[in-house]
């Protein structure tokens, strides 16, 4: 049996049990926080383990520089700003990608090598990085790859490589504060639920019945 | 290396209880109140809403956007810690068969996790060998469960409706919310087929009902912990209260070995091994009460073996593990055309569906046993990690905005089509109710231990043609309705028999039940028909391990009631001087 914390025997029943339980959780809970470089600034509540794991999760760097700045110019192409919200980039989506290919290593080969294949594609067309080619040149590429259902056979890998690539870059945005705001998500505030509002009930052409209306539960409106 | 010794507690308890979820925590509640002192044993963290708070957080609070870790299956914002893998606590299966087995290590246990789904079993629920010939009827019916079904409602809470239907009871009910927009469409639409949609039942408040919990919101987080405690969590509504009476003494991060008996074979106590010095522990009590699980429980007693109870404790029946079953579980998904470019407003509502529709099958003209209830989920919620994926699945089938495109894409064309289809997804799952029997087991592994040198469980269940067939006739179902409401079908709709019709493996629906059942005959049962082991009167199990089957509802109401209706039995039996 694993003997490392030598602590000192507790005998409960002798002081107060939670007291003392107590004190061992927070001497643990401190020694974690130490240990932690972000754990406070989390405002989720985490257990000790998470927080060990999100340490040992962000303590790395998985993309290179060129790597990441491929990434950012990706991903802008992906989500520009519009009328309506910001890009990619400035909802931070590369850092989120960066995160979280190292906390779901299984993105990390399909990135990677797409990254390479992408880079490689451009230069038997271009002689140059994907990054490092003319706006024009990015988009004839990605053009390319973009559309699956149209796509050459030849360049599959690269389609693969977009979707997935499309795929993070919108879970990014739309789950940053640029992107619900952009999408349009209302909830997340406290409020008292009275049904559908009636003008979208009128839109839809539906109407509560009379059992609804009497048995469910009602809020004055304030 | 220290020497291996055991500190004994100097309290002598009146009840020693192991587990704080459902079961446990009403025991606690009911026992504490009557001044009883109770020593509760939870093997994982303190856990109270109030305090641990991921509720009216943003997508980006989180650096996972909410996807799920092996801390958090359900999500980075799920109240429950950990779930189907705990480091260091392994379980294994015999080959070729399956179960999951999802443990929630924390004070309130999983009913920090469920969806508040509170259903009454029906009188038939009770007595189902004498209606189909399967299984075993339970040793007690409706009416026995009835009263304290009664009180739990009143007690805690619960929304609903009195339909008067015969097999889905009538109780207290708070007023239920009114429907959401895709759930006004669903029930139209499932009415069309025959398929009844009525309001849920969900322990939720929607009226205050006493100056310790608020009402609920609406903020559709149910499942990450409410910190008015609005809803029912054992951590919340039942430990809380217990251990403010000063009569409960709680122990967390307590992982129960074994309970201790005596030569005339009685239960005196528990020994655990408390997990912050990895030190045992032995605490005693003139009764012990198990409510870690229903496969929990089941290791308990078979890991704690004696002269007196050679084949593990209160298991002379040799059925303690066996007769292990879950709900059988399948869903489809799709999305309502009728929903694209929808106006915005808030519809979180509570945490889950506001309509649900309660098994409505006649078995007389079907080729299974039993039945199941169906859920239903859609609409507007909050943006998580997956949102937006898959899009060229979507944007290249339907004309958005009137144009068609090209599936795919990107740039501010794309952008238009995330804000179109937002909020057009529906779907639904089918929870029913499969047929316990004793080949469906788990036991002690002979050669695997977990890091505190406990003997793990094995498990051996196997779904039956009867559980498959009624996965089966969820797709027909499930089908039915999507067509008519006009939803377009776009995942969980090409199920067949090579896949079994999408039927979750066993123990995916995490209402594990049956491992102790009781019984009125000691042979073929662990239990009485008071929770109480025919092989030790001073030990009782209050878990779904009791059940003798679990109907196609939900089966924390149940737990509930039969863990407040053994405790009374309990008190009622240490005032004459049985126990």
């Amino acid at each position: 049996m694993d003997r490392r914390k030598s602590l000192k025997a507790i005998a409960i029943g002798t002081f107060g049990t939670a007291a003392l339980l107590d004190a061992c959780k927070s001497e643990a809970d401190k020694k974690v926080a130490a240990n932690s470089s972000l754990a406070a600034g989390f405002t989720l509540d985490r257990q000790p383990e998470e927080l060990v794991q999100y340490d040992k999760v962000i303590s790395t760097t998985f993309f290179t520089p060129q790597e990441l700045a491929t990434i950012t110019v990706l991903g802008d192409i992906i989500i520009p700003k519009d009328d309506v919200s910001g890009s990619a980039s400035e909802a931070k989506v590369p850092a989120f990608i960066e995160f979280i290919v190292k906390d779901m290593p299984e993105h990390q080969t399909p990135m990677r090598g797409g990254l390479m294949w992408i880079d490689r594609h451009a230069f038997k067309k271009n002689g140059k990085n994907f990054k490092d080619c003319s706006k024009e040149q990015q988009i004839a590429i990605v053009d390319e790859i973009a559309y699956p259902n149209k796509a050459a056979k030849e360049v599959a890998q690269g389609v693969a490589f977009f979707s997935l690539m499309r795929n993070l870059t919108a879970t990014g945005f739309y789950t940053s504060q640029i992107g619900v705001a952009d999408v349009g998500y209302k909830g997340n505030q406290p409020n008292q639920w009275n049904g559908v509002p009636d003008e979208v009930m009128k839109q839809y052409g539906v109407a509560y019945t009379e059992k609804e209306n009497k048995e469910c539960v009602k809020y004055s409106e304030e | 290396m220290p020497d291996f010794s055991i500190k004994k507690t100097t309290k002598e308890y009146d009840v020693v209880i192991v587990g704080s979820g459902a079961g446990g925590g009403m025991a606690a509640y009911m026992l504490a109140n009557q001044g009883l002192k109770v020593c509760l044993l939870e093997a994982g963290a303190d856990y109270d809403p109030a305090k641990n708070i991921t509720q009216m957080k943003n997508p980006w609070d989180s650096p996972r956007r909410g996807a799920s870790t092996k801390f958090r299956p359900f999500g980075d914002f799920d109240a429950s810690y950990w779930g189907w893998e705990i480091e260091g606590e392994p379980y294994t299966k015999a080959e070729g068969t399956q179960w999951d087995w999802w443990r929630s290590r924390m004070v309130g246990g999983r009913t920090n996790h469920w969806g508040r789904i509170s259903l009454r079993f029906g009188p038939k629920d009770f007595k189902r060998k004498s209606i189909d010939g399967l299984g075993d009827d339970w040793p007690i019916g409706y009416e026995d469960v009835k009263p304290f079904y009664d009180r739990i409602d009143k007690m805690i809470g619960v929304f609903g409706t009195n339909e008067g239907l015969p097999n889905d009871p009538d109780g207290f009910f708070l007023p239920p919310p009114k429907p959401r927009l895709h759930e006004v469409f669903i029930k139209n639409a499932a009415g069309k087929v025959g398929v009844p949609v009525i309001p849920s039942r969900l322990s939720i408040l929607t009226q205050k009902i006493n100056d310790d919990r608020g009402q609920c919101f609406y903020c559709a987080q149910c499942n990450r912990g409410c910190t008015v405690y609005g809803d029912f969590s054992s951590s919340s509504v039942l430990v809380k209260p217990a251990v403010k009476t000063g009569n409960v003494d709680m122990i967390t991060g307590a992982m129960a070995r074994e309970v201790l008996t005596n030569s005339e074979g009685l239960a005196t106590g528990i020994s655990y091994v408390n997990k912050r010095d990895l030190l045992e522990y032995e605490v005693k009590g003139r009764v012990v009460i198990l409510a870690a699980s229903a496969c929990e429980s089941s290791r308990l007693l078979l890991n704690s073996k004696s002269a007196r109870h050679p084949n593990g404790l209160a298991n002379n029946s040799n059925v303690v593990g066996k007769y292990l079953h879950d709900s059988t579980g399948a869903a489809m998904g799709g999305i309502l055309p009728e929903l694209f470019d929808r106006k915005r407003y808030n519809e979180d509502g509570v945490g889950g569906m506001h309509v649900y529709s309660p098994w409505w099958g006649d078995n007389k003209k079907l080729d299974f046993p039993r039945g199941y209830h169906i859920e239903y989920w859609g609409g507007m919620g909050q943006p998580a990690y997956g949102f937006g994926w898959g899009i060229e699945g979507l944007n290249g089938k339907y004309p958005v905005n009137g144009t068609q495109k090209e599936a795919g894409g990107y740039g501010a064309s794309l952008k238009q089509d995330y804000r179109y289809f937002y909020g057009a997804g529906v779907g639904m799952a089918g929870r029913g109710e499969a047929i316990p029997v004793a080949t469906n087991y788990c036991e002690i592994d002979p050669s695997v231990v977990d890091k505190y040198g406990i003997p793990v469980l094995k498990f051996n269940v196997k779904w039956s043609d009867h559980e498959v067939k009624q996965a089966k006739h969820m797709k027909e179902t499930f089908k039915e309705i999507m067509h008519s409401m006009g939803a377009v079908i776009t995942w969980g709709g090409n199920d067949g028999p090579e896949n079994s019709y999408g039927l979750e493996s066993p123990g995916k629906i995490i209402h594990e039940a049956g491992t102790v059942r009781m019984g009125n005959d000691a042979k073929s049962s662990a239990l009485n028909k008071h929770n109480q082991a025919h092989d030790c009167k001073n030990l009782f199990v209050v878990d779904g391990g009791a059940f003798v089957s679990q109907a196609d509802k939900n089966i924390t109401w149940t737990i509930l009631a039969l863990s407040m209706r053994a405790s009374e039995y309990l008190m009622d039996e240490m005032k004459k001087r049985n126990i």
